[in-house]
């Protein structure tokens, strides 16, 4: 089913400039509006590639391959797709996390868009520090800029104690200090750049940092994973969206005792599990989200 | 002279005091707390309000951390040291710790609860 997005209800307006927009199941195209700047990139996470639990998703081989798909049958490609960490789930065996790296990157690259950015998420690069996750994939923070906005890419993850480091800081001081206060600012991570939940480990020990350098910027939003849940948070006017997983959704922050995984519901497989289309509008100064689910 | 006396006299008799009061002050309670992949023992430890504690924090395998946010406290746990985590719960209640540095497959699952009373 083909559904013209602008077609969709709009629940919301957030303030940082994101509109969320409701779903139907299934794939949709973008209906893209007449600017020329105007452009969609596409964010799936939390793959974890070689997770083995079929008490929380009998089909953790399917699935991935299933949003590939379905990434695939958008009616109107994204200029880009990102993955927000988590890539594969994690083992001890450095034999095996390549091995799923691998598997990973094949599957991956079956989808038909030329640019797919990655970055690490702890499963994928806390135990190696990064090493395994940038034999197959490189740098684990860089920048990218596309039609006007500038994309930051930042690692919280191959630090396993959740801290991005003072070297990474001031990489990305250097960076921000060439952006104009009023650029459109992107920036992907996997964690939280803010405590969301600590009691949970839903958070990055030195976020605020990264939050306090870009606070000057008129223009930034955050995409992040980890969490495999939507969220939505202003830190001032910062907007921080977290993405659905693709492998087993968590429960609400601090909803239950134990952030354990939300067991599958046969009666509605695949709930809780998505990928989301991102529309930047209005030259990324506004960013329009919304949630797509996975179908059997 | 005798004024000197009295000063050196006086001051003496207030360090008296000021070590009396010190002595007076109770240790805090050590507790012991030691992790493996992926528990902490013990996984709940009661404490009073405005009791002072240590835990003192051994690691048996791999790099861990302790973290109890509500308290605001964290320590590394480095394999082959005693690690050292001082605080005073000021408020009663049910509390959360767990490991905050990524240490494998059941990382998420490695917390603890404390009861303050």
């Amino acid at each position: 089913m083909t559904i013209d997005r602008r077609q969709f209800l709009q629940l919301a307006a957030l303030g940082g400039g994101a509109v969320l927009a409701s779903s139907l199941p299934g794939c949709a195209s973008m209906g893209m509006g007449s600017k020329s700047d105007d452009f969609y990139f596409v964010q799936l996470s939390d793959t974890h590639w070689g997770f083995n639990g079929p008490a929380v998703n009998p089909d953790a081989r399917g699935t991935l391959p299933k949003a590939v798909a379905a990434v695939n049958a958008l009616g109107e490609p994204p200029d880009f797709i990102v993955f927000t960490g988590d890539l594969t789930h994690t083992t001890d065996n450095p034999i095996e996390r390549r091995k799923r790296l691998a598997e990973f990157k094949e599957i991956a690259a079956q989808l038909d868009v030329k640019t797919v950015r990655f970055m690490p998420g702890e499963h994928d690069a806390s135990l190696d520090n990064g090493k395994a996750f940038q034999e197959f994939f490189g740098a684990t923070h860089y920048t990218f800029d596309h039609k006007g906005v500038h994309f930051i890419v930042l690692d919280n993850v191959s630090d396993p104690a959740a801290r991005i480091g003072d070297e990474q800081l001031a990489w990305l001081a250097s960076d921000l200090a060439g952006q104009p206060r009023d650029a459109r600012i992107v920036v992907f991570t996997h964690r939280p750049l803010f405590d969301l939940a600590p009691a949970w480990d839903w958070a990055t020990r030195d976020g605020a940092r990264a939050v306090e350098m870009l606070m000057p910027f008129t223009n930034v939003t955050v995409f992040y994973g980890h969490i495999h849940q939507e969220n939505h948070h202003m830190t001032g006017h910062i907007a921080h969206h977290s993405a659905k997983s693709l492998i087993f959704p968590l429960p609400a922050p601090m909803s239950q005792p134990k952030r354990e995984p939300v067991p599958w519901d046969a009666a509605n497989p695949y709930k809780g599990l998505g990928f989301r289309e991102v529309e930047a509008e209005d030259k990324g100064a506004r960013f329009r989200i919304n949630e797509l689910t996975v179908r059997g | 002279m005798r004024n000197g006396r009295r000063v050196i006299l006086g001051a003496g008799l207030l360090a008296l005091a000021g070590a009396a009061g010190v002595l007076a002050q109770k240790d805090p309670r050590v507790i012991k707390v030691s992790t493996r992949r992926w528990v902490f023992t013990p996984n709940h430890i009661a404490l009073k309000k405005g009791e002072p504690v240590v835990l003192e924090l051994t690691a048996e395998d791999i790099f861990m951390g302790m973290n109890i946010p509500d308290f605001g406290v964290r320590s590394d746990i480095v394999p082959g040291k005693t690690m050292r985590l001082a605080f005073t719960p000021d408020k009663a209640g049910t509390f959360t710790f767990l490991c905050d540095v990524f240490c494998g497959d059941g990382h998420e699952g490695m917390s603890g609860t404390l009861t303050v009373t």
